[in-house]
Protein backbone atom coordinates (compact mmCIF):
# COMPACT_ATOMS: atom_id res chain seq x y z
CA UNK A 1 0.00 0.00 0.00
CA UNK A 2 1.65 3.48 -0.50
CA UNK A 3 2.09 5.28 1.87
CA UNK A 4 0.21 8.59 2.79
CA UNK A 5 1.12 11.98 1.90
CA UNK A 6 -0.26 13.38 4.89
CA UNK A 7 -0.32 11.60 8.05
CA UNK A 8 -1.55 13.55 11.26
CA UNK A 9 -2.16 11.66 14.73
CA UNK A 10 -4.36 13.91 17.56
CA UNK A 11 -2.76 16.77 16.42
CA UNK A 12 -3.05 19.73 18.62
CA UNK A 13 -1.67 23.40 18.84
CA UNK A 14 -1.86 25.66 21.92
CA UNK A 15 -1.52 29.04 21.28
CA UNK A 16 -0.77 31.72 24.38
CA UNK A 17 -2.46 34.85 23.72
CA UNK A 18 -1.93 38.23 25.46
CA UNK A 19 -5.70 39.34 27.16
CA UNK A 20 -5.57 43.31 27.33
CA UNK A 21 -8.67 45.45 28.93
CA UNK A 22 -10.04 48.48 27.12
CA UNK A 23 -8.63 51.79 27.74
CA UNK A 24 -5.57 53.66 29.48
CA UNK A 25 -5.62 51.55 32.88
CA UNK A 26 -6.36 48.35 30.84
CA UNK A 27 -3.54 49.51 28.59
CA UNK A 28 -0.84 50.32 31.88
CA UNK A 29 -2.11 47.15 33.46
CA UNK A 30 -1.20 45.06 29.98
CA UNK A 31 2.01 46.74 30.13
CA UNK A 32 3.03 46.21 33.29
CA UNK A 33 1.77 42.78 33.88
CA UNK A 34 0.62 40.77 31.23
CA UNK A 35 -2.31 37.78 31.02
CA UNK A 36 -2.03 35.40 28.85
CA UNK A 37 -4.92 32.49 27.82
CA UNK A 38 -4.60 29.67 26.42
CA UNK A 39 -6.17 29.08 23.24
CA UNK A 40 -6.53 25.58 21.75
CA UNK A 41 -6.50 26.28 18.23
CA UNK A 42 -6.45 22.40 16.95
CA UNK A 43 -7.37 19.72 19.05
CA UNK A 44 -6.77 16.02 18.75
CA UNK A 45 -7.40 16.07 14.75
CA UNK A 46 -6.32 13.24 13.29
CA UNK A 47 -6.49 12.11 9.38
CA UNK A 48 -4.95 11.17 6.78
CA UNK A 49 -4.26 11.81 2.85
CA UNK A 50 -3.73 9.97 0.18
CA UNK A 51 -1.06 10.63 -2.66
CA UNK A 52 -3.16 12.21 -5.33
CA UNK A 53 -6.11 12.86 -3.20
CA UNK A 54 -7.51 16.75 -3.77
CA UNK A 55 -9.20 17.68 -0.26
CA UNK A 56 -10.72 20.76 0.83
CA UNK A 57 -10.23 21.89 4.30
CA UNK A 58 -13.75 23.79 5.53
CA UNK A 59 -14.45 25.66 8.38
CA UNK A 60 -15.27 29.41 9.54
CA UNK A 61 -12.51 31.80 10.52
CA UNK A 62 -10.92 31.01 13.70
CA UNK A 63 -11.62 27.31 12.92
CA UNK A 64 -7.99 26.02 12.83
CA UNK A 65 -7.32 25.30 9.32
CA UNK A 66 -4.78 27.45 8.65
CA UNK A 67 -2.86 26.15 11.89
CA UNK A 68 -3.44 23.38 10.71
CA UNK A 69 -1.76 23.98 7.58
CA UNK A 70 0.94 25.71 9.13
CA UNK A 71 1.43 22.62 11.00
CA UNK A 72 1.45 20.37 8.22
CA UNK A 73 3.98 22.92 6.20
CA UNK A 74 6.71 22.72 9.57
CA UNK A 75 5.99 26.34 9.78
CA UNK A 76 4.98 26.17 13.61
CA UNK A 77 5.32 23.02 16.15
CA UNK A 78 2.61 21.60 17.00
CA UNK A 79 1.66 21.35 21.14
CA UNK A 80 0.88 17.32 21.15
CA UNK A 81 0.19 14.20 18.61
CA UNK A 82 2.00 13.33 15.63
CA UNK A 83 2.73 14.38 12.24
CA UNK A 84 4.34 12.84 9.01
CA UNK A 85 4.44 14.44 5.60
CA UNK A 86 5.81 12.55 2.53
CA UNK A 87 7.47 10.42 5.37
CA UNK A 88 9.08 13.57 7.00
CA UNK A 89 8.92 15.46 10.40
CA UNK A 90 7.59 18.86 8.73
CA UNK A 91 9.12 20.67 11.83
CA UNK A 92 12.75 19.58 11.03
CA UNK A 93 12.18 21.61 7.91
CA UNK A 94 14.84 19.04 6.20
CA UNK A 95 15.52 20.59 2.69
CA UNK A 96 14.36 17.07 1.06
CA UNK A 97 10.90 17.94 2.66
CA UNK A 98 10.62 21.63 1.34
CA UNK A 99 10.94 20.76 -2.09
CA UNK A 100 8.26 18.93 -2.61
CA UNK A 101 5.81 21.13 -0.80
CA UNK A 102 4.17 24.23 -1.12
CA UNK A 103 2.06 26.37 0.59
CA UNK A 104 0.17 29.41 -1.22
CA UNK A 105 -2.07 31.86 0.61
CA UNK A 106 -4.31 34.43 -0.59
CA UNK A 107 -3.62 36.89 2.07
CA UNK A 108 0.42 37.10 1.85
CA UNK A 109 2.79 37.45 -1.00
CA UNK A 110 6.20 36.07 -2.38
CA UNK A 111 6.39 37.91 -4.96
CA UNK A 112 9.19 41.14 -4.63
CA UNK A 113 6.94 44.06 -5.05
CA UNK A 114 8.89 46.41 -6.66
CA UNK A 115 9.62 44.09 -9.29
CA UNK A 116 8.91 42.12 -12.23
CA UNK A 117 7.74 38.70 -11.53
CA UNK A 118 10.91 37.23 -13.95
CA UNK A 119 12.99 38.30 -10.82
CA UNK A 120 11.31 36.25 -8.37
CA UNK A 121 11.22 33.75 -10.52
CA UNK A 122 15.15 33.79 -10.94
CA UNK A 123 15.51 33.70 -7.10
CA UNK A 124 13.20 30.55 -6.85
CA UNK A 125 15.41 28.49 -9.69
CA UNK A 126 18.94 29.44 -7.70
CA UNK A 127 16.96 28.21 -4.59
CA UNK A 128 15.55 25.54 -6.02
CA UNK A 129 18.60 24.62 -8.17
CA UNK A 130 16.23 24.67 -11.50
CA UNK A 131 18.89 24.75 -14.58
CA UNK A 132 17.95 28.11 -16.83
CA UNK A 133 16.46 26.02 -19.72
CA UNK A 134 14.46 23.61 -17.80
CA UNK A 135 13.52 27.27 -16.12
CA UNK A 136 12.20 29.13 -18.96
CA UNK A 137 10.26 26.07 -19.97
CA UNK A 138 8.31 26.14 -16.79
CA UNK A 139 7.75 29.54 -16.98
CA UNK A 140 6.14 29.40 -20.72
CA UNK A 141 4.70 26.11 -19.47
CA UNK A 142 2.83 27.67 -16.63
CA UNK A 143 2.40 31.25 -17.99
CA UNK A 144 0.42 29.78 -20.80
CA UNK A 145 -2.00 27.98 -18.57
CA UNK A 146 -2.39 30.97 -16.25
CA UNK A 147 -2.93 33.11 -19.52
CA UNK A 148 -0.19 35.69 -17.94
CA UNK A 149 2.54 35.96 -20.52
CA UNK A 150 2.56 39.23 -20.98
CA UNK A 151 2.75 40.46 -17.39
CA UNK A 152 5.67 38.67 -16.46
CA UNK A 153 7.83 41.98 -17.21
CA UNK A 154 5.94 44.25 -15.28
CA UNK A 155 6.62 44.88 -11.70
CA UNK A 156 4.55 43.48 -9.21
CA UNK A 157 2.74 46.23 -7.78
CA UNK A 158 1.64 47.24 -11.16
CA UNK A 159 -0.28 44.29 -11.44
CA UNK A 160 -4.20 43.44 -10.69
CA UNK A 161 -5.20 41.29 -7.88
CA UNK A 162 -5.96 38.44 -10.02
CA UNK A 163 -2.76 38.80 -12.08
CA UNK A 164 -1.02 38.52 -8.60
CA UNK A 165 -2.82 35.74 -7.42
CA UNK A 166 -1.64 33.65 -10.80
CA UNK A 167 1.69 34.79 -10.59
CA UNK A 168 2.19 33.84 -6.83
CA UNK A 169 0.76 30.31 -8.34
CA UNK A 170 3.57 30.40 -10.77
CA UNK A 171 6.15 31.24 -8.85
CA UNK A 172 4.94 28.70 -5.28
CA UNK A 173 4.37 25.86 -8.33
CA UNK A 174 7.94 26.49 -10.35
CA UNK A 175 9.58 23.47 -8.58
CA UNK A 176 7.08 21.50 -9.54
CA UNK A 177 6.03 20.32 -5.00
CA UNK A 178 4.59 17.24 -5.03
CA UNK A 179 2.22 18.14 -2.30
CA UNK A 180 0.35 21.79 -2.16
CA UNK A 181 -1.03 23.25 0.46
CA UNK A 182 -3.34 26.23 -0.58
CA UNK A 183 -5.00 28.27 1.93
CA UNK A 184 -7.53 30.72 0.13
CA UNK A 185 -6.23 30.35 -2.90
CA UNK A 186 -9.11 32.62 -4.69
CA UNK A 187 -9.41 35.32 -1.87
CA UNK A 188 -10.63 38.48 -3.37
CA UNK A 189 -10.60 37.02 -6.40
CA UNK A 190 -13.41 38.14 -9.33
CA UNK A 191 -15.16 35.36 -10.80
CA UNK A 192 -13.26 34.86 -13.93
CA UNK A 193 -10.02 34.54 -12.26
CA UNK A 194 -11.31 31.92 -9.91
CA UNK A 195 -12.47 29.84 -12.63
CA UNK A 196 -8.93 30.38 -14.22
CA UNK A 197 -7.25 29.53 -10.78
CA UNK A 198 -8.95 26.31 -10.58
CA UNK A 199 -8.76 25.38 -13.77
CA UNK A 200 -4.93 25.54 -13.26
CA UNK A 201 -4.98 24.12 -10.17
CA UNK A 202 -6.72 21.11 -11.79
CA UNK A 203 -4.02 21.13 -14.82
CA UNK A 204 -1.49 21.17 -12.58
CA UNK A 205 -2.72 17.79 -10.42
CA UNK A 206 -3.25 15.83 -13.98
CA UNK A 207 0.26 16.39 -15.18
CA UNK A 208 2.20 16.37 -11.88
CA UNK A 209 0.16 14.07 -10.34
CA UNK A 210 0.01 16.35 -6.94
CA UNK A 211 -1.50 16.21 -3.63
CA UNK A 212 -3.75 19.09 -2.65
CA UNK A 213 -5.19 19.87 0.21
CA UNK A 214 -6.79 23.54 -0.13
CA UNK A 215 -9.00 25.63 2.36
CA UNK A 216 -11.18 28.06 0.75
CA UNK A 217 -14.75 30.56 1.83
CA UNK A 218 -15.98 30.12 -1.60
CA UNK A 219 -17.44 27.08 -1.71
CA UNK A 220 -17.64 26.75 -5.30
CA UNK A 221 -13.72 26.08 -5.42
CA UNK A 222 -14.14 23.01 -3.28
CA UNK A 223 -17.13 22.34 -5.45
CA UNK A 224 -14.89 22.25 -8.56
CA UNK A 225 -11.67 20.65 -7.23
CA UNK A 226 -12.23 18.71 -4.05
CA UNK A 227 -13.33 14.92 -3.79
CA UNK A 228 -13.18 15.28 -0.30
CA UNK A 229 -14.03 17.75 2.72
CA UNK A 230 -12.45 17.93 6.05
CA UNK A 231 -15.00 20.06 8.55
CA UNK A 232 -13.13 21.80 11.46
CA UNK A 233 -14.64 23.65 14.18
CA UNK A 234 -13.63 25.22 16.76
CA UNK A 235 -10.28 23.30 16.70
CA UNK A 236 -11.85 19.76 16.03
CA UNK A 237 -12.47 17.92 13.25
CA UNK A 238 -16.06 17.46 12.84
CA UNK A 239 -16.43 15.14 9.50
CA UNK A 240 -13.52 13.35 6.82
CA UNK A 241 -15.55 12.26 3.99
CA UNK A 242 -17.01 13.07 0.78
CA UNK A 243 -18.75 16.48 -0.23
CA UNK A 244 -22.29 14.43 -1.01
CA UNK A 245 -21.96 12.89 2.16
CA UNK A 246 -21.46 15.75 3.94
CA UNK A 247 -24.78 17.08 2.56
CA UNK A 248 -26.18 13.65 2.84
CA UNK A 249 -26.14 13.35 6.01
CA UNK A 250 -26.66 16.86 7.32
CA UNK A 251 -29.38 17.73 4.88
CA UNK A 252 -31.36 15.02 4.49
CA UNK A 253 -33.96 17.53 3.09
CA UNK A 254 -35.06 18.83 -0.43
CA UNK A 255 -37.24 21.21 -1.10
CA UNK A 256 -40.36 21.21 -3.45
CA UNK A 257 -41.77 24.04 -4.95
CA UNK A 258 -45.84 23.66 -6.25
CA UNK A 259 -47.72 26.09 -8.53
CA UNK A 260 -51.37 25.09 -8.11
CA UNK A 261 -54.69 25.42 -10.01
CA UNK A 262 -56.18 26.30 -7.11
CA UNK A 263 -54.89 26.94 -3.46
CA UNK A 264 -54.08 24.94 -0.74
CA UNK A 265 -54.22 24.72 2.74
CA UNK A 266 -51.29 24.21 4.79
CA UNK A 267 -52.84 21.02 6.53
CA UNK A 268 -53.64 19.78 3.40
CA UNK A 269 -49.81 19.36 2.71
CA UNK A 270 -48.57 18.95 6.34
CA UNK A 271 -48.64 15.11 5.85
CA UNK A 272 -46.00 15.07 2.81
CA UNK A 273 -43.19 17.15 4.75
CA UNK A 274 -42.60 20.68 7.12
CA UNK A 275 -44.52 23.36 5.20
CA UNK A 276 -42.66 26.43 4.30
CA UNK A 277 -45.46 28.11 2.39
CA UNK A 278 -48.87 27.62 1.70
CA UNK A 279 -52.46 29.37 1.22
CA UNK A 280 -52.16 30.76 -1.90
CA UNK A 281 -51.43 29.01 -5.21
CA UNK A 282 -47.48 28.34 -4.54
CA UNK A 283 -47.08 26.24 -2.02
CA UNK A 284 -43.15 24.97 -0.59
CA UNK A 285 -41.92 21.99 1.65
CA UNK A 286 -39.36 19.69 2.80
CA UNK A 287 -39.50 16.44 2.22
CA UNK A 288 -36.70 13.53 3.39
CA UNK A 289 -34.99 12.51 0.44
CA UNK A 290 -35.79 8.82 1.24
CA UNK A 291 -39.61 9.50 0.82
CA UNK A 292 -38.99 12.14 -1.62
CA UNK A 293 -40.04 10.02 -5.06
CA UNK A 294 -43.19 8.88 -3.37
CA UNK A 295 -44.40 12.49 -2.21
CA UNK A 296 -43.72 13.73 -5.36
CA UNK A 297 -45.89 10.97 -7.16
CA UNK A 298 -48.61 11.82 -4.37
CA UNK A 299 -48.60 15.54 -4.90
CA UNK A 300 -48.54 15.19 -8.78
CA UNK A 301 -51.57 12.42 -8.12
CA UNK A 302 -54.07 13.74 -5.79
CA UNK A 303 -53.64 17.64 -6.29
CA UNK A 304 -54.00 19.84 -9.73
CA UNK A 305 -50.47 20.73 -9.73
CA UNK A 306 -49.64 22.92 -13.03
CA UNK A 307 -45.52 23.17 -12.18
CA UNK A 308 -43.25 21.45 -9.63
CA UNK A 309 -39.77 21.81 -9.09
CA UNK A 310 -37.29 19.85 -6.56
CA UNK A 311 -33.90 21.48 -5.70
CA UNK A 312 -31.29 21.13 -3.43
CA UNK A 313 -30.34 23.26 -0.61
CA UNK A 314 -27.18 25.34 -1.03
CA UNK A 315 -24.06 24.11 0.12
CA UNK A 316 -23.33 27.42 1.68
CA UNK A 317 -26.77 26.48 4.11
CA UNK A 318 -25.52 23.01 4.72
CA UNK A 319 -22.19 24.23 6.20
CA UNK A 320 -23.24 27.50 7.41
CA UNK A 321 -25.97 24.86 9.71
CA UNK A 322 -22.98 22.62 10.07
CA UNK A 323 -20.78 25.36 11.53
CA UNK A 324 -24.18 26.99 14.11
CA UNK A 325 -25.00 23.77 15.59
CA UNK A 326 -21.04 22.69 15.99
CA UNK A 327 -21.76 18.84 15.08
CA UNK A 328 -22.37 16.63 11.96
CA UNK B 1 29.36 27.71 -4.12
CA UNK B 2 25.29 27.79 -4.66
CA UNK B 3 25.16 30.03 -1.81
CA UNK B 4 27.41 32.47 -3.36
CA UNK B 5 25.30 32.64 -6.67
CA UNK B 6 22.05 33.34 -4.69
CA UNK B 7 24.29 36.03 -2.75
CA UNK B 8 24.82 37.44 -6.23
CA UNK B 9 21.36 36.91 -7.17
CA UNK B 10 20.27 38.33 -4.24
CA UNK B 11 22.27 41.32 -3.96
CA UNK B 12 21.37 42.13 -7.74
CA UNK B 13 17.59 41.76 -7.38
CA UNK B 14 17.90 44.16 -3.99
CA UNK B 15 19.71 46.31 -6.12
CA UNK B 16 17.31 46.19 -8.53
CA UNK B 17 14.76 46.77 -6.58
CA UNK B 18 16.03 50.12 -5.00
CA UNK B 19 16.85 51.30 -8.11
CA UNK B 20 13.37 51.17 -9.25
CA UNK B 21 12.84 54.55 -7.66
CA UNK B 22 15.42 56.69 -9.38
CA UNK B 23 15.38 59.92 -7.16
CA UNK B 24 15.36 58.36 -3.98
CA UNK B 25 18.09 56.37 -4.71
CA UNK B 26 20.42 58.95 -6.35
CA UNK B 27 19.48 61.26 -3.76
CA UNK B 28 19.87 58.51 -1.10
CA UNK B 29 23.69 57.83 -2.27
CA UNK B 30 24.48 61.36 -2.19
CA UNK B 31 23.02 61.53 0.80
CA UNK B 32 25.50 59.06 2.11
CA UNK B 33 28.61 59.88 -0.13
CA UNK B 34 28.48 63.92 1.52
CA UNK B 35 27.98 62.19 4.91
CA UNK B 36 31.01 59.62 4.08
CA UNK B 37 32.93 62.89 3.21
CA UNK B 38 32.04 64.49 6.42
CA UNK B 39 33.62 61.78 8.48
CA UNK B 40 36.87 61.60 6.64
CA UNK B 41 36.80 65.32 7.39
CA UNK B 42 36.56 65.03 11.02
CA UNK B 43 38.74 62.55 11.01
CA UNK B 44 41.32 64.85 9.41
CA UNK B 45 40.70 67.57 12.12
CA UNK B 46 41.31 65.22 14.33
CA UNK B 47 44.17 63.33 13.98
CA UNK B 48 46.34 65.83 11.69
CA UNK B 49 47.76 67.18 14.68
CA UNK B 50 48.75 64.08 16.34
CA UNK B 51 48.65 63.19 19.48
CA UNK B 52 48.99 60.23 22.09
CA UNK B 53 45.89 58.22 22.72
CA UNK B 54 45.78 55.61 25.72
CA UNK B 55 49.36 54.80 24.64
CA UNK B 56 48.64 54.89 20.90
CA UNK B 57 50.16 56.75 18.46
CA UNK B 58 47.88 58.59 15.75
CA UNK B 59 48.36 56.50 13.21
CA UNK B 60 47.82 53.38 15.16
CA UNK B 61 44.50 54.86 16.71
CA UNK B 62 43.46 55.78 12.85
CA UNK B 63 43.94 51.60 12.20
CA UNK B 64 41.25 51.56 14.75
CA UNK B 65 39.12 53.80 13.64
CA UNK B 66 39.47 52.55 10.21
CA UNK B 67 38.33 49.37 11.24
CA UNK B 68 35.19 51.31 13.31
CA UNK B 69 34.03 52.73 9.82
CA UNK B 70 34.73 49.40 8.04
CA UNK B 71 32.06 47.77 10.27
CA UNK B 72 29.46 50.48 10.24
CA UNK B 73 29.62 50.41 6.43
CA UNK B 74 29.13 47.11 6.79
CA UNK B 75 26.31 47.94 9.48
CA UNK B 76 24.46 50.15 6.77
CA UNK B 77 25.17 48.11 3.78
CA UNK B 78 24.37 44.87 4.70
CA UNK B 79 23.53 44.06 8.55
CA UNK B 80 20.96 46.83 8.72
CA UNK B 81 18.94 46.31 5.80
CA UNK B 82 18.73 42.75 6.47
CA UNK B 83 18.27 42.21 10.55
CA UNK B 84 15.26 44.91 9.85
CA UNK B 85 13.46 42.60 7.59
CA UNK B 86 13.28 39.77 10.44
CA UNK B 87 10.95 42.06 12.87
CA UNK B 88 9.15 42.91 9.62
CA UNK B 89 8.59 39.75 8.18
CA UNK B 90 7.77 38.31 11.85
CA UNK B 91 5.64 41.09 12.14
CA UNK B 92 3.44 40.78 9.04
CA UNK B 93 3.82 36.88 9.18
CA UNK B 94 5.89 36.72 5.18
CA UNK B 95 9.14 35.15 7.39
CA UNK B 96 6.92 31.82 6.35
CA UNK B 97 8.06 32.14 2.67
CA UNK B 98 11.86 32.20 3.50
CA UNK B 99 11.02 29.09 6.41
CA UNK B 100 9.91 27.20 3.62
CA UNK B 101 12.31 27.50 0.89
CA UNK B 102 15.00 24.56 1.17
CA UNK B 103 17.70 27.17 1.89
CA UNK B 104 19.29 28.33 5.43
CA UNK B 105 17.04 30.48 6.78
CA UNK B 106 19.59 32.39 8.57
CA UNK B 107 21.60 32.93 5.53
CA UNK B 108 18.86 34.40 3.45
CA UNK B 109 17.84 36.72 6.63
CA UNK B 110 21.68 37.69 6.62
CA UNK B 111 22.08 38.43 2.84
CA UNK B 112 18.70 39.07 0.78
CA UNK B 113 19.17 43.01 1.22
CA UNK B 114 21.62 45.06 -0.10
CA UNK B 115 22.15 49.03 0.35
CA UNK B 116 24.32 50.69 -2.10
CA UNK B 117 24.38 53.56 0.00
CA UNK B 118 27.01 51.42 2.41
CA UNK B 119 29.13 51.68 -0.64
CA UNK B 120 30.92 54.90 0.51
CA UNK B 121 30.87 54.79 3.98
CA UNK B 122 32.97 51.43 2.61
CA UNK B 123 35.10 53.39 0.84
CA UNK B 124 36.01 56.01 2.89
CA UNK B 125 37.02 53.52 5.64
CA UNK B 126 39.52 51.35 2.77
CA UNK B 127 40.97 54.30 2.81
CA UNK B 128 41.36 54.93 6.06
CA UNK B 129 42.48 51.75 6.84
CA UNK B 130 44.97 51.65 3.90
CA UNK B 131 46.49 55.18 4.89
CA UNK B 132 46.54 54.31 8.34
CA UNK B 133 48.28 51.10 7.62
CA UNK B 134 51.11 52.62 5.92
CA UNK B 135 51.60 55.42 7.94
CA UNK B 136 51.93 52.76 11.10
CA UNK B 137 54.22 50.88 9.03
CA UNK B 138 52.64 47.64 8.63
CA UNK B 139 54.53 45.06 6.38
CA UNK B 140 53.20 42.20 4.54
CA UNK B 141 52.70 39.84 7.69
CA UNK B 142 50.58 43.02 9.68
CA UNK B 143 48.41 43.45 6.13
CA UNK B 144 47.81 39.61 6.19
CA UNK B 145 46.88 39.47 10.07
CA UNK B 146 45.03 42.63 9.71
CA UNK B 147 43.27 41.11 6.73
CA UNK B 148 42.33 38.79 8.75
CA UNK B 149 41.59 40.12 11.85
CA UNK B 150 38.82 42.32 10.29
CA UNK B 151 37.76 39.02 8.59
CA UNK B 152 36.85 38.27 11.95
CA UNK B 153 35.90 41.53 13.48
CA UNK B 154 32.99 41.71 10.63
CA UNK B 155 32.09 38.20 11.38
CA UNK B 156 31.73 38.78 14.94
CA UNK B 157 29.54 42.28 14.24
CA UNK B 158 27.42 40.41 12.48
CA UNK B 159 26.58 37.32 14.69
CA UNK B 160 26.09 39.49 17.68
CA UNK B 161 23.50 41.34 15.54
CA UNK B 162 21.85 38.25 14.37
CA UNK B 163 21.86 37.41 18.25
CA UNK B 164 19.62 40.73 19.17
CA UNK B 165 17.61 40.80 15.64
CA UNK B 166 16.90 36.74 16.32
CA UNK B 167 14.76 37.81 19.53
CA UNK B 168 12.07 39.62 17.19
CA UNK B 169 10.55 36.24 16.66
CA UNK B 170 9.67 36.36 20.28
CA UNK B 171 9.40 40.61 21.06
CA UNK B 172 8.59 41.39 17.34
CA UNK B 173 9.67 45.10 17.73
CA UNK B 174 13.02 44.82 18.58
CA UNK B 175 15.02 46.27 15.69
CA UNK B 176 16.00 49.11 17.94
CA UNK B 177 18.14 46.98 19.47
CA UNK B 178 20.17 46.54 16.39
CA UNK B 179 20.80 50.14 15.74
CA UNK B 180 22.06 50.33 19.26
CA UNK B 181 24.07 48.05 19.01
CA UNK B 182 25.27 49.83 15.63
CA UNK B 183 26.20 53.22 18.21
CA UNK B 184 28.06 50.73 20.66
CA UNK B 185 30.57 49.31 18.04
CA UNK B 186 31.00 53.12 17.00
CA UNK B 187 32.38 53.42 20.64
CA UNK B 188 35.05 51.19 19.34
CA UNK B 189 36.33 53.98 17.02
CA UNK B 190 39.03 54.21 19.53
CA UNK B 191 41.02 51.86 21.34
CA UNK B 192 39.54 50.48 24.60
CA UNK B 193 42.75 52.02 26.70
CA UNK B 194 41.61 55.37 26.24
CA UNK B 195 38.02 54.12 27.99
CA UNK B 196 38.03 53.62 32.00
CA UNK B 197 38.42 50.37 33.50
CA UNK B 198 34.63 49.81 33.83
CA UNK B 199 33.75 50.67 30.10
CA UNK B 200 36.55 48.93 28.92
CA UNK B 201 35.26 45.10 30.30
CA UNK B 202 32.22 45.86 29.61
CA UNK B 203 33.73 46.89 25.76
CA UNK B 204 35.52 43.12 26.04
CA UNK B 205 32.91 41.14 28.16
CA UNK B 206 29.59 41.96 27.40
CA UNK B 207 29.31 43.48 24.03
CA UNK B 208 32.84 42.36 22.51
CA UNK B 209 33.49 45.82 20.93
CA UNK B 210 37.03 45.13 22.05
CA UNK B 211 37.53 42.15 19.50
CA UNK B 212 35.88 44.09 16.30
CA UNK B 213 38.44 47.00 16.51
CA UNK B 214 40.90 47.05 18.99
CA UNK B 215 42.09 43.75 18.66
CA UNK B 216 42.54 43.14 15.11
CA UNK B 217 44.67 46.47 14.90
CA UNK B 218 46.82 44.81 17.83
CA UNK B 219 47.32 42.20 16.11
CA UNK B 220 48.04 43.79 12.91
CA UNK B 221 50.69 46.05 14.93
CA UNK B 222 52.45 43.55 16.58
CA UNK B 223 51.35 44.44 19.74
CA UNK B 224 49.57 41.32 20.41
CA UNK B 225 50.94 38.08 19.32
CA UNK B 226 49.64 35.72 16.41
CA UNK B 227 47.90 33.12 19.44
CA UNK B 228 45.55 36.69 19.85
CA UNK B 229 44.65 36.40 16.01
CA UNK B 230 43.49 32.91 16.60
CA UNK B 231 41.86 33.52 19.75
CA UNK B 232 39.68 36.43 17.79
CA UNK B 233 39.37 34.15 15.39
CA UNK B 234 37.37 31.67 18.23
CA UNK B 235 35.18 34.16 19.54
CA UNK B 236 33.92 35.02 16.20
CA UNK B 237 33.10 31.61 15.19
CA UNK B 238 32.18 30.60 18.78
CA UNK B 239 29.45 33.64 18.62
CA UNK B 240 28.74 32.57 14.97
CA UNK B 241 28.15 28.99 15.84
CA UNK B 242 25.97 30.56 19.04
CA UNK B 243 24.25 32.96 16.55
CA UNK B 244 22.95 29.68 14.52
CA UNK B 245 21.84 27.81 17.69
CA UNK B 246 20.00 30.57 18.87
CA UNK B 247 18.08 30.89 15.51
CA UNK B 248 17.05 27.34 15.20
CA UNK B 249 16.04 27.53 18.70
CA UNK B 250 13.94 30.69 18.68
CA UNK B 251 12.14 29.21 15.35
CA UNK B 252 10.30 26.91 17.75
CA UNK B 253 8.47 29.72 19.20
CA UNK B 254 7.60 31.21 15.40
CA UNK B 255 4.18 31.82 15.67
CA UNK B 256 3.38 32.88 12.25
CA UNK B 257 1.38 35.78 12.64
CA UNK B 258 -2.04 36.02 10.56
CA UNK B 259 -4.01 33.69 8.19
Amino acid sequence: MEAPAVLAEELSKVFLVAAKEPGLMGTLRHFVRRRYRRIKAVNNVSFEITPGEIVGFLGPNGAGKTTTLKMLTGLIYPTSGELEVLGHVPYRRPAAFLKQITLVMGNKQQLIWDLPVLDSLRINAAVYEIEPAEARRRTREFAELLEIEDILTQPVRKLSLGQRMKAELLASLFHLPRLLFLDEPTLGLDVNAQIAVRRFLRDYRERYGATLLLTSHYMADIEALAGRVLVIHRGSLLYDGDLEGLVERFAPYREVRLQLERPLAAAELAGYGEVEEAGGLRARLLVERRRLTAVVAELLARFAVRDLSVTEPPLEEVIARVFSEGRV
Amino acid sequence: MRYLKLLAIFWQTSLAARMEYRTAFLLAFLEAALEAAGKLFGVYLFYSNGFDLGGWRWQEALLVLGLASLLDAFFIGVFNPNLRRISEMVQDGTLDFVLLKPVSSQFWMSSQQFAAVGLPFLLVSLGLIGYAGGAAGLDAAGWLRLGLGAAAALLLAYAVAFLFATTSIWFVKIFNVVYFLNSIVWTGQYPVQAYSRPFRLFMTFVLPVYFMTTAPAEVALGRLSAGWLLAVIAVSLGVLALSRAFWRFALRYYASASS
